[in-house]
């Protein structure tokens, strides 16, 4: 129990890596792979559940690995931001094993699907939790990995050609991340995230250190499809098996959300340069978004530009910079990850049931499938913004933050484009929900019932979440405190309590 | 000395940059390729290049002498190639694959994702699979 508490932050990073190494050497057993999968995904849950009590209860946690002060060796180190970051992964994780279970076909497993998706948990968990700036690069690069991987595991001729899109433009923004790091390096000598907020403070503003933030804003702007570098996200996103499109939806993106959000309070919190072009790149995000999903008529494709518009409601929390921003950007990474990963499960249960993503060609879904379109309406309407749901409140929290500080064109483009997401959605509803079907089918198809209990959960959560929205409002905004105020952070990193070695000599 | 280096560096990166931005999948990879090498380079100058003492310690010793190399860039360099190796090793078998299965590496042929759920195709239910606009 005593060890449990102790390696509380590292757990969640622990259990699917050495999953994914068991279901490795399973290769030849699908159904022993299926079942630790399933294993891991529960305890991993588990895991960031005692990691946000533990948070919620003793603060930011730290833990430095190796025997090396914190300074030196790496650490990582749990505030509010990541423990709720880690949790809604577990959740979302789970949810989406349990679709998996009617969705994953035996070529997936056959090419290794457990193994990379476990990997993939592993390194998005490892990216949320660690202290140290080149570790959160060694976490991007297996997240890199294990997402092509998961890309092309069908092997179709689409998924090769997305694939390729995908590599090349992601290779080069863990480049530019990389340059970024060792500019960084060169001028503030050292790479712990906690040092480094102690030492750049003091230092006099440097073209080194502009060039520095800037490429960070590009490397991660494209891994989390800022305008105007996310063209590689509806270049290849629309065609990958659903199931895993709905993880790398609700997940990949964000962490580059929250890579910008953690650089660039922690490090950069005086880059005040950088903040007009923050802002043009979040108008820019949530227009270009939502413009091309109103052209398209594939749901896949109309989910996938959507999420590019919603990355820039959470891009505006971080280009007002107040901690009501900072506070609305983290309530709404948790909204839309749950929400947007359940829109694409969704659509998946409409394929299932019409054979076909083309929205020109389905209907009649509301009259065959009830309780799927109550299912649909609820992420659909929280995405729009819709009072009683999660995302009124998220979008609330954002667009208010955004009149107060200042910035008021900025939550007159979010109001805009939340308008035009009620058309998208209503053009989904109206064309596969409402409208007659195209041809009446002999037999109606079901949905297997792991689908339905997936989409029902994350459901519930949305409207959990719209209907006491108190907890978690306080909860971002205690998290955004400490986004803000950097002192706990280094407090925390610094302190001989959190790590499991003696520490000698910390500065 | 540092301006040389420097400048070599900022060639290596010019020349992966135009390789980048050819229209070949494999000329696409080298320049990748290359921009890896030029960014490893920086961060070994980041860590100030001059002395040429390896960074090892004596026995006994619990630090380094005077005039010994700085390790942390090397420890960095490393792990950045190894993972750098196997991403490009990846790539190029993705790129492998993908001419197997289509016959071009050229992106103005390479059109397959781009068709999938295109609103431009016609696919009204009668209007059978004409492939309009590709």
């Amino acid at each position: 129990m005593d060890m449990l508490q102790t390696y509380a932050v590292l757990w969640p990073v622990l259990v699917p890596m050495a999953a994914s190494g068991l279901c490795m050497m399973l290769w030849h057993r699908p159904g022993a792979q299926r079942a630790v999968h399933l294993a891991a995904l529960v305890l991993m849950l588990l895991a960031s559940l005692g990691l946000l009590r533990q948070v919620i209860s003793q603060g930011i946690l730290a833990l430095s690995f190796g025997g090396w002060a914190p300074p030196f060796g790496i650490s990582f180190v749990a505030d509010g931001m990541s423990a709720a970051l880690v949790v809604v992964t577990g959740v979302l994780a789970m949810a989406i094993g349990v679709f998996n279970l009617a969705s994953t076909r035996q070529r997936h497993v056959h090419n290794g699907v457990y193994p990379l998706l476990l990997g993939m948990l592993a390194a998005v968990n490892g990216a949320f939790l660690t202290g140290d700036i080149f570790n959160l690069y060694v976490w991007f690069e297996i997240m890199l990995i294990t997402a092509m991987g998961l890309l092309v595991i069908d092997k179709t001729r689409a998924q090769l050609d997305g694939a390729l899109k995908y590599a090349v433009l992601n290779l080069l923004s863990t480049l530019v991340f990389l340059l970024a790091i060792a500019i960084l390096y060169g001028v503030a000598g050292t790479l712990n995230m906690a040092d480094l907020a102690r030492v750049l403070p003091e230092m006099e503003s440097s073209t080194a250190l502009v060039v520095s933030s800037a490429l960070f804003l590009i490397g991660f702007g494209i891994k989390a499809g800022y305008f105007p570098m996310f063209f590689w996200l509806p270049a290849s996103y629309h065609t990958m098996s659903i199931g895993l499109l709905a993880i790398f939806a609700g997940l990949l993106t964000k962490v580059g959300v929250y890579a910008c959000f953690r650089v660039f309070s922690l490090l950069f919190a005086g880059g005040e340069g950088l903040r007009e072009i923050i802002a043009l790149m979040a108008a820019g995000t949530m227009l270009f978004g939502v413009f091309g999903a109103a052209v398209q008529w594939d749901v896949r494709r109309i989910l996938a530009f959507h999420i590019i518009s919603q990355i820039g409601y959470i891009l505006l929390g971080l280009a007002v910079g107040t901690a009501a921003a900072f506070a609305g950007g983290v309530f709404y990474i948790v909204h839309h990850i749950i929400v947007k990963a359940n829109l694409f499960l969704v659509a998946g249960a409409m394929y299932r049931i019409t054979g076909t993503y083309d929205l020109r060609r389905s209907g009649g879904l509301v009259r065959s499938h009830p309780l799927l379109a109550c299912l649909f309406a609820i992420p659909a309407l929280s995405l729009a913004g819709i009072p009683p749901l999660s995302g009124f409140w998220a979008k609330f929290m954002v667009i208010d933050a955004s009149f107060r500080g200042g910035a008021a064109w900025l939550a007159g483009v979010g109001l805009f484009v939340g308008l035009l997401t009620v058309f998208s959605m209503s053009k989904i509803w109206i064309e596969a929900f409402w409208k007659p079907p195209s041809f009446e089918r002999r037999h109606v198809r079901r949905v297997p019932l792991p689908m339905l209990v997936s989409i029902a959960a994350l459901g519930a959560i949305t409207v959990w979440i719209g209907l006491q929205p108190e907890a978690l409002v306080q909860f971002s905004q205690q998290a955004a405190a400490s986004l803000v105020d950097p002192a706990g952070y280094q407090a925390a990193t610094f302190a001989e309590s959190g790590a499991p070695v003696p520490v000698t000599g910390a500065p | 000395m540092n301006l040389i280096y420097a400048a070599g560096i900022s060639a290596i990166l010019a020349v992966g940059l135009y390789l980048l931005l050819s229209r070949h999948v494999v000329r696409m990879i080298y320049g990748v390729m290359l921009i890896s090498a030029c960014v490893n380079l920086v961060i070994f100058l980041a860590g100030r290049i001059g002395a040429n003492a390896p960074p090892v310690m004596a026995a006994g010793e619990t630090m380094l002498a005077e005039g010994a190399a700085n390790p942390l860039p090397q420890a960095l360099v490393l792990t950045a190639i190894v993972i750098g190796f196997s991403l490009v090793a990846f790539v190029v078998a993705l790129a492998l694959k993908t001419y197997r299965r289509l016959n071009t590496l050229d992106q103005r042929a390479l059109g397959e994702a781009e068709a999938l759920g295109s609103p431009y195709v016609d696919a009204r239910p009668h209007a059978g699979a004409k492939e309009a606009d590709r």
